[in-house]
């Protein structure tokens, strides 16, 4: 028995206590979804999970009419104070049920245990836990006294950090005092629906959250749908293309937080061990399934074959298999289709002539399986140096100059995240300032906070999750006139319909006056509870 | 006896310089009361491409320019403008038929204007940005940064206010603009572009094009290498088309706007078209 070897470790599933059939939760409660039910299943075995109601058209009209509802009756008229009691309620449910959300997380989405009871869980819990506190301090935010709230936000996430994601788009958009409905992806609805009892235990007036399950087409209808004022979605651009375009002309605010093809850039005065396990965490955290991963590995001309080499022995003790094994470093691709598109794109990066590498390691027979993966000799121009691959599978590419970094670094329509491993401090902030994407971590990767906005530029998208930068993506000034009460004087083809939103944003407007009027002078004693619960 | 007058010839302005439009056309301006004032150029989808790569050129110098730099360039012009108020009090009554004291008004209006946003250029990023405490040893700072090119459709029922009002705060946070002047008041878009060739504006910084909006718009719309769109004269153009052609390469998006409060001075419009940078650093553990 090498050093390597461990008994498995596996996390029981026994506190799990899931339903071997969910419905679309919709006013409160859950109920069937129209369309014919599909199965969510475990990438790491392919055994179903769970049956998952489809919404059809007409569900996600009750849906969005529920938010519309829950927004004119209770949110959009409750103070910013209550709000954010709300908000703290669900953060402690969740670090409460963490270790379930964890263990159910990785089972749907094939992520190591250690990732979704260390990284994605704890962050869900403090992505409430700052945003609530924000319900009741909007004059803050950054966009004068008395923003107010859009209305009904319409909420379509991806599969790769299934219930952080949910965090980042309803934790604001709940405390900037909209309701939202909210589809999970189809491969991990999951822990959306666990979510949902969660929402049910908060007790949280009916129709403010709204979760529905489904394909693409139930993504569509959604964002599409007239009754919705704001429209967030993460996951690939040319999905984010096609919304961005069949919103052209309405006036749903739109943010949009896209595909990725980070540069990590290595220079020879990096402390190599720390950069080293960078690097890894850059490209195989979460098996490669993110949209800022470090993807590009950019490093100096000099140190490149002991980067290499180095990278390489730290790949061959990264243990591939069971997602819910203690000891596990890298799960399972989510998808037979995911499985597809890297396993695509690795072959051509092979016939466009660069070298690939893989540790031995022995992958399980059943399930998506995919080493993890090195590319050398890449050029610039290869498919594996521009597309997302969101997978396993780093390119490795050389500089000589810092100037030459930046221009490979920038060399893509992309522009979400970098990384740069340099132990000069004003080396790294040149760098810095020169790259064009949205996060920069130096000397460090991946990480991710609810203080500290994310999001692209160019073609990676636009607005921020995180901060009050986030929390402006869900608000509009006071003494702007509503732009949909503008459009719908100004233009024929706009009906009467988006008249009545821009009136109900107009009264929404006052109702959030008086509420944060209301809160203002007790802000300190919420503030003081808060720090209190947090002590004990 | 008196003097013959010398009248100005109108050009495109373009990477600095003043050239005619390379379509070799021109179309007829004409005062408030139908008179002849001049032949503006009537810029082709190749002069739109020409100001692109002119205005990209640009982006690194005017965008690395400190704060401070471009604040002071920026206050100069609105010196510059002063000094030339009577030329542009009499272009606007002849081409609006306003009174000259109204002109004057809007002429003071803009100078004004393009003060309040030159003092923006060395403080917006105090404003808009911020320092993150993140739950860890990190040095976490967020700063805006100018997204890069930025093509506005200027409004088109004013000749110098509306104008200044959308590429002024544009130019404050470093970007480059290619703009397509009011196609039927354009002479005050073009002598501001003969103030801004006398200063410390580098060439391509600003570019001007006169002529059709409706013909230019789509190619600056659809153009890979334009970051940002700014509608607030398009509202008489298909201006949903403009935004769909613009979803391509995922441009920034500014609406029409209409009204005698178009593009009314804001620092979110300064902001819209900025990127927030979040640049994390470890701390060492002492």
């Amino acid at each position: 028995m090498s050093f390597l070897e461990y008994a498995p470790a596996p996390e029981s599933t026994a506190l799990l206590n899931l339903q071997s059939e969910y419905g679309l939760f919709i006013d409160g409660e859950f109920r069937a979804g129209s369309d014919p039910t599909f199965s969510t299943i475990s990438p790491a075995t392919e055994k179903r999970i769970a049956t998952i109601a489809s919404a059809s058209t007409a569900d996600v009209d009750a849906a969005v009419a529920a938010a519309r509802r829950a927004y004119d009756s209770t949110w959009s008229r409750l103070s910013g104070r209550d709000r954010a009691k709300y908000l703290f309620r669900i953060a402690r449910l969740v670090q409460e049920r963490a270790r379930e959300l964890a263990v159910a997380e990785s089972l749907d989405n094939g992520k190591p245990i250690k990732e979704s009871r260390d990284v994605d869980v704890p962050l869900v819990a403090a992505w409430f836990f700052y945003y609530a506190g924000w319900a009741d301090k909007l004059d803050h935010a950054g966009l004068g006294p008395n923003p107010r709230a859009l209305g009904v936000a319409a909420q379509v996430i991806p599969w790769n950090f299934p219930l952080l994601m949910l965090a980042w788009k309803i934790a604001p958009a709940l405390a900037a005092g909209n309701t939202v409905v909210l589809k999970p992806a189809e491969t991990t609805p999951l822990t959306a629906l666990l979510f949902a009892e969660i929402v049910q235990q908060a007790g949280l007036p009916a129709g403010v959250v709204n979760i529905i399950t489904g394909a693409g087409s139930t993504g569509r209808d959604l964002v599409n749908h007239p009754d919705v004022n704001k429209v967030a979605f993460t996951g690939s651009t040319s999905v984010g293309r096609e919304i961005a375009r069949s919103l052209a002309g309405t006036s749903k605010k739109l943010t949009l937080e896209l595909g990725g093809k980070g540069a990590n850039i290595v220079f020879d005065d990096a402390p190599i061990d720390e950069a080293v396990e960078g690097i890894v965490r850059g490209i195989f955290f979460n098996q490669g399934h993110v949209c800022c991963a470090g993807s590009r590995l950019l490093v100096q001309e000099n140190i490149h074959d002991e980067v290499v080499d180095r990278l390489k022995e730290r790949l061959s003790t990264l243990r591939v298999g069971d997602p819910l094994d203690k000891n596990t470093d890298v799960g399972a691709i989510n998808s037979a289709e995911q499985l597809a598109r890297i396993s695509e794109l690795s072959e051509i990066g092979e016939a466009e002539g660069a070298s690939r590498w893989s540790p031995a390691c022995d992958l399980p027979s059943e399930g998506f399986w995919f080493a993890p993966t090195l590319f050398t000799n890449v050029s610039t121009a290869s498919r594996i140096a521009r597309d997302e691959i969101f997978g396993p599978v780093l390119s490795i590419l050389s500089f000589r100059t810092p100037a030459e970094a930046v221009a490979k670094a920038n060399n893509t329509p992309y522009g979400l995240s970098a990384g740069i491993w340099s132990s000069k401090g004003s080396r790294v902030l040149a760098v810095a300032d020169k790259l064009r994407a949205g996060v920069v971590w130096a000397n460090t990767y991946n990480q991710f906070d609810p203080a500290s906005p994310f999001g692209g530029y160019k073609e990676s998208g636009y607005g921020r999750e995180g901060g009050k930068q986030g929390l402006a993506a869900y608000l509009a000034p006071a003494g702007l006139p509503s732009r949909a009460a503008e459009r719908a004087s100004g233009a024929a083809e706009i009906d009467s319909g988006n008249a009545e939103q821009g009136e109900a944003a107009v009264v929404a407007g006052a109702g959030g006056t008086a509420g944060n009027a209301d809160s203002a002078g007790t802000t300190d004693t919420a503030g003081t509870a808060a720090t209190e619960g947090d002590l004990k | 006896m008196s003097r013959l007058a010398v009248p100005k010839t109108y050009k495109l302005y373009i990477g600095g310089k003043f050239p005619r439009s390379e379509s070799g056309r021109v179309y007829e301006v004409l005062g408030a009361s139908g008179e002849f004032l001049a032949n503006a150029a009537k810029a082709s989808r190749k002069d739109a491409r020409d100001a692109v790569v002119a205005a990209r050129a640009a982006v690194s110098g005017w965008s690395k320019a400190t704060g401070y730099n471009r604040g002071q360039v920026l206050y100069r012009i609105a010196e510059l403008l002063e000094g030339r108020r009577a030329q542009f009090i009499e272009e606007i009554t002849l081409a609006e038929g306003v009174s000259s004291s109204e002109a004057e008004a809007q002429v003071d209006e803009a100078i004004d204007r393009w003060i309040w946003y030159a003092g923006w250029a060395d403080k917006y990023v105090q404003v808009a940005g911020n320092a993150n405490a993140v739950s860890g040893p990190y040095f976490n700072i967020s700063v805006p940064e100018p997204t890069g090119v930025v093509a506005i459709v200027a409004p088109q029922t004013s000749s110098l206010v509306g104008f200044v009002s959308a590429v002024a705060p544009a130019l404050v946070a470093g970007n480059t603009v290619v703009v397509i002047a009011s196609e039927a008041l354009p002479l005050s878009a073009i002598s501001l572009a003969e103030v801004l060739a006398t200063s410390d504006v580098p060439g391509g910084v600003v570019n001007v094009l006169t002529g059709s909006p409706a013909e230019m718009a789509p190619w600056l719309a659809s153009h890979a290498d334009v970051n940002a769109l700014d509608l607030v004269g398009a509202g008489e153009l298909d201006w949903v088309q403009l935004q769909i052609d613009a979803a391509e390469t995922l441009k920034r998006v500014f609406p029409p706007e209409s009204g005698p409060d178009a593009a009314t001075p804001s620092l979110a419009r300064i902001v819209g078209f900025t990127e927030t940078k979040t640049v994390w650093h470890t701390k060492s553990l002492i």
